[in-house]
């Protein structure tokens, strides 16, 4: 299934400077970053279940907050996009 | 029931392939082109001079991701591989078989079976669905001699006897193929099978069709534990995965022939694609590989009912499903190999 990952950050001092960049890091792990602090991930229930576990424990939920879409499994009907910076699609053959 | 995931080809020469935290990073000239997440790859694939580091290799081999390198024509260079995986009684227990003729024998019966079975429909659907355009006839006579020789098969215990019966019936299958081939007959044509190398342009898409199974065969053969160099009807040589050789007996009509027949009678694929080189060899040019790999990779995301397990995969999973099945018969589980029989 398609989640989609947002998050805020509190980058005040340098202690929340360092939780965005971990933030960041571990949603690179697992999915494709859309925009500045938007990831998309193809995860099955299990390795969401993780993730979510993980990115709980290094965000401060006095000040940040994380928010977690789930799109399913027939994603490709439920996100367009419009702009710069096209996104690939895990789903379609991948060749370079 | 595993999840097929995704394959990534790379066919961009001077490519270099990294890891990064859980990424595999596709470099050119310290430009990043691509990064995907490790987790939603079955298999990694490079055409070229695609360079890896240990880093990534290492992660391959550990997440169970398989990684295999191949010349730009395809050819088979090298794969990487982790550590064992399975348990080592079940892979004692194959080299068993594997030494008893007799026991060969019956394995690789049931898997020409599921060959010339399969074989025989193709040819049966395409007088059913073309029975104007092709000569039925002629191909009658072919899928009454398959039956035939499915009948001798039954009772063989020898493995030279059935390396015969499979090379006649190999050679009936491929006298009437030509007539498969319904668009673009002038330059799309099936005299006889030539590889190493391919003459002609059907030949060169067979051995690169062939190619990609015989891969995705070794992986699902490694991932159930079995050895995919310990054969039965293929016997041991160095450096030859006879095992996967095997499986892909019965796989190879339903699988790979039909995917190159329908990439020519839909032409994905055109005359212009394909050069000659000095040896005669018919080489794809790189757009019309980057197609078939499309194609492949469209394919194995159809949907089929397994016969056997009764439950609805994709196609990509029939390699694995077929491994895990042998696996199970290896250990005892059932009582013969059920080869995978296409309906």
């Amino acid at each position: 299934m398609l989640i989609l990952i947002t998050y805020d950050v509190s980058t005040i001092d340098s202690e929340g400077r360092r939780r965005l960049s971990k933030v960041a890091k571990k949603c690179v792990d697992h999915g494709q970053r859309v925009q500045n602090s938007v990831f998309e991930c193809i995860l099955d229930a299990a390795q969401f279940r993780r993730l979510r576990f993980e990115l709980e424990e290094l965000i401060d939920k006095d000040t940040d907050s994380l928010r977690f879409y789930n799109l399913g499994d027939n994603y490709k009907r439920k996100v367009q996009h419009v702009g710069a910076k096209d996104s690939y699609d895990m789903g379609d053959p991948l060749i370079l | 029931m595993k999840k097929l995931l995704n394959t990534l080809f790379v066919t961009l020469p001077d490519t270099y392939l990294g890891l990064d935290g859980e990424n595999i990073v596709v470099k050119q000239e310290e430009e990043i082109l691509a990064r995907y997440p490790l987790h939603n790859l079955e298999a990694v694939c490079t055409f070229g001079y695609a360079g890896v580091s240990p880093a990534l290799m290492g992660a391959c081999a550990s997440r169970n991701v398989s990684l295999t390198f191949m010349t730009r024509t395809g050819r088979f260079l090298a794969r990487v591989i982790g550590e064992d995986r399975g348990n080592v009684v079940l892979r004692k227990e194959q080299y068993r078989i594997s030494d008893d003729e007799v026991r060969s024998a019956r394995v690789a019966r049931n898997m020409i079976t599921g060959k010339l079975y399969n074989n025989k429909w193709i040819l049966e659907r395409a007088t059913r669905d073309y029975a104007l355009r092709i000569d039925t006839e002629r191909i009658k006579k072919v899928t009454e001699s398959l039956g035939e020789t499915m009948k001798l098969l039954r009772e063989v215990e020898q493995l030279d006897i059935l390396r015969g019966l499979e090379g006649s019936a190999a050679v009936q299958y491929n006298s009437v193929f030509d007539d498969l081939i319904l668009q673009q007959k002038e330059s799309f044509y099936f005299y006889g099978r030539s590889r190493r190398p391919p003459l002609d342009k059907v030949n060169a898409l067979l051995s690169f069709a062939y190619t990609l199974l015989a891969n995705d065969m070794k992986s699902a053969l490694e991932s159930v534990g079995l050895d995919a160099y310990v054969g039965f009807l293929h016997r041991d040589r160095p450096g030859r995965a006879s095992l996967a050789l095997d499986m892909m007996e019965e796989l190879r009509g339903v699988y790979a022939d039909r995917f190159v027949l329908s990439l020519i009678n839909k032409k994905v694929v055109n005359d212009k694609g394909f050069y000659v080189k000095e040896n005669l060899a018919v080489i794809m040019d790189d757009e019309t590989r980057k197609k078939v790999l499309k194609a492949w990779q469209e394919r194995k995301q159809e949907k089929i009912m397994h016969p056997y397990l009764n439950e609805k995969i994709p196609w990509g999973l029939v390699p694995y499903t077929q491994a895990l099945l042998l696996a199970r018969y290896i250990r005892g589980d059932l009582d013969e190999y059920p080869p995978f029989l296409w309906k």
